[in-house]
C-alpha cells in the first residue's frame, strides 16, 4: 500500500508519519503531482493559519489537485477545514469538498479548543470498532458546524463536525496521530477498512 | 466535553532527564523517551519538556530528543527552555513537537510571540510566564523565577492573549515546591482576564489540590513534576479521583 502525505509546508507532518510507521507502513511526504495521484492512501494534513496554508497549497498547485483525486483522502485538522467552502480565517476560500463554511467558536468559551474532548454519532468504517463518546485530541479555534457530511460530533459551545465524509473523501478535526491509542485505531481503520 | 488536561512535566539538561526519578519499572532513568512513554500509557494527556541545558550543541541534542519524543509517543507535547527566535521554532516543530513554550524571551522582545503565531499559528505557541507576590502584587520574573521584573502577571497575560498565543503556562514561585496546592486565586483571576487556556503549575501536592485547581482556580489543565517522578501520585489514580469528584477527565 502506497501512503502519501502531502508535503505543502504547514504543519507538523512527522508525526503523522511517525504514527503510520508505529502501526506497520510507510508513508511517504511528497508534494509531487504525479506521485500523489497514484498513491493508494492520500492524508491531507494541516496547522497553522487557514489564508496562509491556502497560499501555500496554491503555489505548489495542490489546490487543483487535492479534489479530483479519487483514492481515500484523509484530511486532519486544518486540513479538513481546508477541504470546506471556505474559512472565516483570514477569509479563505477552501477547496469546496465538503458543503460547509468554517467559522470560529463564540467566545462563551476559551478559544482555541485546546485538549481531550468526546466524539459521538459515530458513522462510516473510519470508526469500526470506535466506542461512542471515545476521547480525541484537538487544537482549533473554527469549526466545521453540522452538515449531513458530518460522521462524527463534538459538544464544545455547540453540537460541530468532529469528522466528516464525501465520496472518498474523510476529514477529521481532531489528530488521530496525537490521540493515543484510539487515534491509533481510527488512522488504522483509514488505512485499512476504507 | 472537553476534559481538564493532566501534564506531567520532565526536565532536560543535555538530552537527559534530571531530578530524581523513581520509576522501578524505568530500565534507563535518565532516557526521556522511555519516561514520557510511560507516562503516555499510564493516561497523561500531554507531556511538556523542559531543557535546562546550557551548552553549544543544546539546540541539536533538543531537536534529537523531539524527533524520539515524537518517534514513540501518541500523545501531544510542548517544549520549552531556552527558546528565542523563529528559528528555534520552526527546528522544533518540524522535528515533531506540537508545541513550543516561550519564556524570558518574550518578555524581553514581546513581538516575538506575534512573529510566531504569524507563523506557525495560534495552536502551538504557549507562553510561559513566572510570577510571585511583592508586597501583594503579583510581578512576573525571568531565569526561572530567580529575576524580578517590573511586569505585573495580569497585564502581562493580557497583552500575551493580545499578541495570539494560544495557551498560558502560569507557574507560581509562591507555591512552587511546597506542596501546598497552586495558586488559585491567581489563577481563577487570570482564568476570568483572558479567554484562552490556562495550565496551572507549582504546588502539587496531593490529589485535593488538583480538583481544587480545576474548580476555584479555574484552570483548563494542570502541570506537575515531582509528584509524578517519584509516584507520589499516580496519574491513573489522580484521574479516578478527580472523576469521582465531578471532574471531567479522559480515562
Amino acid at each position: 500500500m502506497k501512503i502519501v502525505i502531502v508535503n505543502y509546508g504547514a504543519g507538523n507532518i512527522q508525526s503523522i508519519k511517525f504514527a503510520i510507521k508505529r502501526l506497520g507502513y510507510e508513508a511517504v511526504l511528497s508534494n509531487d503531482v504525479e506521485e500523489i495521484r497514484n498513491a493508494d492512501k492520500v492524508i491531507f494534513p494541516g496547522v497553522g493559519e487557514a489564508s496562509s496554508a491556502m497560499k501555500k497549497l496554491r503555489e505548489s498547485e495542490l489546490d487543483m489537485l487535492i479534489p479530483e483525486l479519487k483514492q481515500p483522502v484523509l484530511g486532519i485538522c486544518l486540513g479538513m477545514q481546508l477541504m470546506c467552502n471556505s474559512s472565516e480565517e483570514g477569509n479563505t476560500k477552501g477547496l469546496g469538498i465538503f458543503d460547509l463554511d468554517v467559522v470560529r467558536f463564540p467566545d462563551s468559551v476559551k478559544v482555541p479548543q485546546i485538549g481531550w474532548n468526546q466524539i459521538e454519532g459515530l458513522k462510516t468504517n473510519l470508526f469500526a470498532d470506535i466506542p461512542e463518546s471515545a476521547h480525541i485530541y484537538l487544537v482549533h479555534s473554527y469549526y466545521a458546524p453540522l452538515s449531513n457530511e458530518t460522521i462524527a460530533t463534538a459538544e464544545y459551545a455547540l453540537p460541530y463536525s468532529a469528522a466528516l465524509r464525501k465520496d472518498n473523501f474523510y476529514g477529521t478535526q481532531f489528530h488521530p496521530e496525537k490521540s493515543s491509542e484510539i487515534g491509533n485505531e481510527i488512522l488504522k481503520n483509514f488505512l485499512t477498512e476504507i | 466535553m472537553l476534559t481538564k488536561r493532566i501534564i506531567p512535566c520532565l526536565d532536560i539538561k543535555n538530552g537527559r532527564t534530571v531530578k530524581g526519578i523513581n520509576f522501578v519499572d524505568l530500565r534507563d532513568a535518565g532516557d526521556p523517551v522511555e519516561l514520557a512513554e510511560i507516562y503516555a500509557k499510564e493516561g497523561a494527556d500531554e507531556l511538556v519538556f523542559l531543557d535546562i541545558s546550557a551548552t553549544e550543541e543544546r539546540r541539536k541534542t533538543l531537536a534529537d530528543l523531539v524527533y524520539h519524543v515524537a518517534e514513540k509517543v501518541n500523545i501531544p507535547f510542548t517544549v520549552g527552555g531556552g527558546i528565542s527566535s523563529v528559528e528555534d521554532v520552526d527546528i522544533l516543530l518540524q522535528n515533531g513537537a506540537d508545541k513550543v513554550s516561550i519564556n524570558s524571551s518574550a518578555v524581553k522582545r514581546p513581538e516575538l510571540i506575534n512573529e510566531l503565531v504569524a507563523k506557525f499559528g495560534s495552536q502551538c505557541i504557549v507562553v510561559a510566564i513566572d510570577a510571585k507576590q511583592i508586597d501583594g502584587n503579583w510581578k512576573v520574573h525571568l531565569v526561572g523565577g530567580k529575576v524580578p521584573t517590573e511586569m505585573d502577571l495580569f497585564e502581562w497575560a493580557k497583552e500575551v492573549e493580545e499578541r495570539g498565543a494560544g495557551e498560558i503556562l502560569f507557574t507560581s514561585m509562591d507555591h512552587d515546591g511546597t506542596k501546598n496546592g497552586f495558586a488559585n486565586k491567581a489563577l481563577s483571576k487570570l482564568s476570568k482576564l483572558v479567554n484562552i487556556p490556562i495550565i496551572a503549575s507549582g504546588g502539587a501536592g496531593e490529589v485535593s489540590h488538583f480538583t481544587d485547581t480545576f474548580t476555584e482556580g479555574k484552570a483548563d489543565a494542570a502541570l506537575a513534576a515531582s509528584i509524578f517522578h517519584f509516584k507520589e501520585i499516580e496519574i491513573k489514580d489522580l484521574k479516578q479521583e478527580l472523576k469521582k469528584d465531578g471532574i471531567p477527565v479522559r480515562l
